[in-house]
């Protein structure tokens, strides 16, 4: 361990980490294992300390989170940027490996299993690689996303692990990585605003495509064709070619959304989606799932049912409800100011990230600060907003909340790893 | 940053419209212990050929639990209630929290109508525990109990390989309840109802959107004629053995019977399995369909197959003579003395041994194969074509092979070596040859409708419009001409109404009955009585066959029972008053010989 401990820096980092970020993080984490006692409570083991429970296990794995965080502190901070590439390429093999030996379960096969028990999950793991990977590169002295060559060469860096965990099956996690966008945009990624407006665009067109069908679609687009056409022409104006082009695209962009939802995707996914949309019921399945979810979150009023009062939790009306739905309870018993303090505390966390990002020295601890406040950010908002029917059900766990082992230290160390650089870069001022 | 603060914005107000503006889920979490209640479709109900009710429903009451919902019982109260003991509703709750502690199983099944008024009434007491109506089966003619089947308790097995069941559902276990379980189950309905915490219904849940009506199963009629039928088993009583009767015209089976038999009104209901290991431990093995699963040396019944084949062949003609010496035969005796050399016909009349025995040697031995393996092959082949040594899987379980033995099987028995003469047996229907009394009776609709069958089967056809399954309307030719069929049929007519015709006591020359007697020997004691029977001649509406185990010759108790059966169901009465009562009381002693 001597080379990797800095004796020099480490009482200073210690005192130098920013705690407001570390205070968040605790208030997260011990609202998370209350939530998991409260939505697994079981009579005959009152203790939430009960070692046999899954709220025992969760403080378990707390502890070991804490540990390994702690332990990422005490490291040199210079060995991660030299450290970044090695720990992605061990984490690509990692994902090869699963694809190879893994346990499927709930339609996913995204475990390993390491014996006595333990079963780790590397796609928890493949997003902070990938942000120190994107990290690493882009801090390289000729590296400018204005270029082509490092432009491709990034993208390569996120989509190889993105395409690895799509093929466990794990589309959740893999729309975690569409989060780099975010990275790109502040790094300058030209055209960067251009895109954005392109995806909000290629989105609508997906949700009216499936909603008002093809055929509608293209009737629509057409007559909005005719209409722009018939201004260029009256008006004179320039760049008939870009907007003929534009809409080109669209029409092709509505032929392959009907095609890729009822030829490409699977079968659950289509559900999901069209459930979300409203196009069909699903009441034991998806629809199900989010109906209860809602039920539960509503039901708690302004001030929450309590803690432990939940009856929604008891009956286990929302499946998953101490991973993926554990929002449910925290709305449930807590009522909107248990909900509102959880969605603050998460904004808080990723406003402080920001800042504390901008305010670094080094290209590396950036890019990283942003890479990971995405990540964060992408599973917030899509868990949450499955739980109260904004977005389509889609496994991924709430950070620091969820159940799960693999889940929380991989967040915990992907956030002691910012806090590190951080304090580092503090610690030299 | 902007991207961030808009999303959390957007969840609280979000949030504030779900928890604090929009009372509605409050409402719905209030009665949201929700119950999926299943509701079970009419299972399809059986008629015969005729739309006479074999199989219908009645309305019994399924005590279920959710145990996780199950609190604060008063076991006390509620073990005087359900009449059992504490012992057993530990028992029962276990084994429901061992499927499922939030899906609901059976706690008590079949609760009858009367007990059911009582309990509800005091049930809401206790909750987690509801009532789910269930139907079980009635038999009325309580006749049939083989080819009806019967159905009972989901197996694990099954439950795991088929999600459409659940633990306490009832599907087909046997017979065409098995076999048409898919048709006949219907589709589950399904009623989702908000309950209090107090045990009440609060209604529909999102206002029974989510509900399905059941659809029922769709009904079924057999072929089979129930009077007939009835008739059968009671010619049956006190002997062991099946009689099989089948429309040629069509392959539907007219009756099938398997004797002993049983009560289908037995397996019904909460005794079924004590009464089940009851029928299994019955040492003449009721339970057992011996028309399908019982093989048997089919005797000179036979000599139809290998005389067809003989003249198929070109071995013989009709007018082929082969000698006779009556008991001093060599190397097979004859049990007639019929003097002289019979020809083809006369043969047949007479059930002569050492004309088939010619017939078959001359068949295998027939220059045209190039050797006795070849033409044994041939011969082979032309019975599995008629529907011997094979199943014909239809609707019918159980099916057995029987057994045409192949050349291989005979170059082991003899080490290759192996002639005519070694498996002269065959030729009358003994040694190694077995077959079911379905293959016979088939054999005897082939004969009638000279050269053809349907693969014999059970239903006629669906309540709906729904086609049955094709194998069973798929016409299957012999591959023996007409004109050979012919000359077969007239000697079976000649059986009754010829002077030696072995079944000469029986004609009545309205009925125009055809058939052939058998007297197998075999390895189980007394020989088998058998014989095979179509009528009338023209125009063959009844194709039968009929063993009567270790009861003697062929004449004696199959032909009377085949040519009574005839007679019922040709005329619809029976004048032969005297016969039938000998029938009917006649009892082979079977226990005695064991």
């Amino acid at each position: 361990m001597s080379y990797g401990v800095n004796n020099d820096t480490k009482n200073e980092t210690i005192g130098k980490v920013d705690w407001v970020l570390v205070l968040i993080y605790l208030a997260l984490v011990l609202i998370g294992w209350f939530s998991i006692f409260s939505a697994k409570y079981d009579e005959m083991h009152p203790s939430i300390f009960d070692m046999s429970q899954v709220y025992g296990k969760q403080l378990v794995w707390i502890g070991v989170a804490l540990l390994l965080g702690f332990i990422v502190l005490l490291l040199n901070a210079k060995l991660f940027k030299p450290f970044a590439l090695v720990f992605y390429f061990l984490v690509l093999f990692a994902l090869v490996a699963v694809l190879v030996y893994g346990k499927a379960t709930k339609g996913a096969t995204s475990w390993i299993d390491l014996g006595g028990g333990i079963k780790f999950q590397p796609s928890e793991f493949a997003k902070m690689a990938t942000a120190l990977a994107v990290a690493y590169y882009l801090d390289g002295n000729d590296v400018k996303l204005e270029n082509r060559r490092s432009r491709l060469i990034t993208y390569a860096f996120i989509i190889a692990p993105m395409l690895l965990v799509l093929l466990q099956n794990d589309t959740g996690s893999a729309i975690v990585f569409v989060s780099f966008i975010f990275v790109l945009y502040r790094e300058g990624l030209p055209y960067g605003g251009f895109l954005m407006v392109c995806g909000v665009l290629a989105a609508l067109i997906f949700v009216l495509t499936l909603v008002w069908t093809q055929k509608v679609m293209y009737i629509v687009l057409g007559s909005l064709f005719l209409l722009c056409l018939l201004f260029y022409i009256l008006t004179k104006k320039r760049g008939i070619g870009k907007m003929i082009t534009a809409f080109v695209f669209m029409f092709v962009m509505v032929f392959s959304v009907h095609f890729v939802f009822y030829n490409v995707l699977q079968d659950h996914q289509r559900v999901r989606v069209e459930v979300l949309l409203g196009m069909k019921e699903d009441p034991k399945g998806a629809g199900y799932n989010v109906h209860q979810s809602k039920i539960a979150i509503g039901s708690g009023g302004f001030w929450g049912k309590g803690f432990l009062q939940g009856t929604q939790t008891k009956y286990d009306f929302v499946p998953e409800q101490h991973t993926d739905f554990i929002f449910c309870t925290v709305g449930e018993e807590g009522g909107f100011k248990g909900t509102f303090v959880v969605v603050l505390l998460y904004v808080a966390m990723l406003l402080r990230i920001i800042y504390l990002a901008e305010r670094q020295k080094s290209t590396f601890a950036r890019v990283y600060g942003y890479g990971i406040a995405g990540i964060i950010f992408m599973h917030f908002a899509i868990n949450i907003g499955m739980t109260i029917g904004l977005m389509p059900v889609i496994g991924i766990p709430l950070p620091f909340l969820s159940y799960g082992g693999s889940s929380l230290m991989a967040f915990t160390i992907m956030l002691a790893v910012f806090l590190k650089l951080d304090a580092y870069n503090h610690t030299r001022l | 940053m902007g991207v961030f603060i808009a999303v959390g914005v957007i969840f609280v107000i979000k949030l504030f419209m779900l928890q604090v503006v929009d009372r509605h889920y409050k409402q719905l979490a209030d009665n949201n212990a929700l119950r999926f209640v299943t509701e079970y479709p009419a299972r399809g109900k059986v008629y015969d050929r005729n739309g006479e009710l074999l199989v219908y429903n009645e309305a019994v009451y399924d005590l279920m639990v959710v145990p996780k919902q199950a609190k604060d019982i008063d076991t006390v109260k509620f073990c005087q209630l359900l009449n059992i003991t504490k012992e057993s509703y530990i028992e029962r709750m276990t084994a429901a929290k061992k499927f499922s502690s939030i899906k609901s199983s059976v706690f008590l099944a079949q609760i009858s109508k009367e007990d059911y008024a009582h309990i509800a009434e005091l049930l809401r007491r206790f909750p987690g525990f509801y009532f789910q109506t269930r139907t079980i089966r009635h038999y009325p003619n309580a006749i049939a109990a083989h080819t009806l089947g019967d159905i009972g308790e989901v197996s694990p097995a099954q439950l795991e390989k088929d999600d459409y069941y659940k633990q306490g559902d009832y599907v087909g276990k046997s017979g065409i309840e098995k076999f048409y379980e898919e048709e006949l189950r219907g589709v589950k309905g399904l009623k989702v109802l908000m309950v209090d915490v107090h045990n009440r219904e609060m209604g529909s849940y999102m206002d029974g959107e989510l509900d399905r009506d059941p659809s029922p199963g769709k009904d079924i009629y057999l072929g089979m004629d129930a009077n007939l039928q009835a008739y059968g088993e009671q010619l049956m009583q006190g002997k062991v053995g099946s009689v099989v009767a089948i429309e040629p015209a069509t392959g539907q089976i007219l009756a099938f019977v398997s004797s002993p038999t049983y009560d289908p009104n037995l397996l019904v209901g909460r005794q079924r399995g004590v009464r089940y290991k009851e029928l299994q431990d019955d040492p003449m093995k009721p339970l057992i369909n011996r028309a399908v699963s019982g093989t048997y040396p089919p005797g000179s019944t036979f000599k139809t197959v290998v005389g067809l084949i003989a003249l198929q062949s070109n071995s013989i003609t009709p007018n082929t003579v082969f000698s006779c010496n009556g008991p001093g035969s060599v190397p097979i005796k004859c049990t007639h003395h019929h003097g002289g050399a019979p020809d083809f016909a006369n043969a047949i009349m007479n059930s002569c041994n050492p004309y088939f025995y010619e017939a078959f040697k001359t068949t295998i031995n027939n220059s045209k194969f190039g050797g006795v393996k070849k033409g044994y092959k041939y011969w082979k082949d032309m019975t599995y074509k008629m529907g011997l040594g094979h199943t014909f899987d239809t609707d019918i379980p159980y099916e057995k092979n029987g057994l045409i033995p192949s050349v291989e099987y005979y170059d082991k028995m003899y080490n290759g070596q192996w002639n005519a003469l070694t498996i002269r047996s065959l030729g009358i229907g003994q040694g190694e040859v077995l077959v079911t009394p379905l293959q016979l009776a088939n054999i005897a609709a082939t004969i009638a409708n000279e050269g053809f069958y349907y693969p014999p089967h059970l239903i006629k056809c669906f309540g709906d419009t729904t086609a049955i399954p094709e194998v069973m309307t798929t016409k299957i030719v012999t591959g023996v001409e007409q004109r050979h069929y012919q000359t077969i049929k007239r000697g079976l007519r000649t059986v009754f109404n010829g002077p030696a015709g072995t079944a000469r006591r029986l004609e009545v020359p309205e009925l125009a009955q055809c058939g052939k007697t058998g007297t197998a020997q075999n390895p189980h004691g007394a020989n088998h009585s058998l014989f095979i029977a179509f009528a009338p001649a023209d125009n063959p509406k009844i194709a039968m066959s009929v063993i009567v185990e270790n009861s003697g010759y062929g004449a004696t108790w199959a032909a009377p029972i085949a040519s009574l059966m005839i007679e019922k169901y040709l005329t619809g009465e029976v004048k032969r008053t005297d016969l039938e009562q000998r029938m009917f009381e006649g009892k082979i002693n079977y226990l005695k010989e064991r």
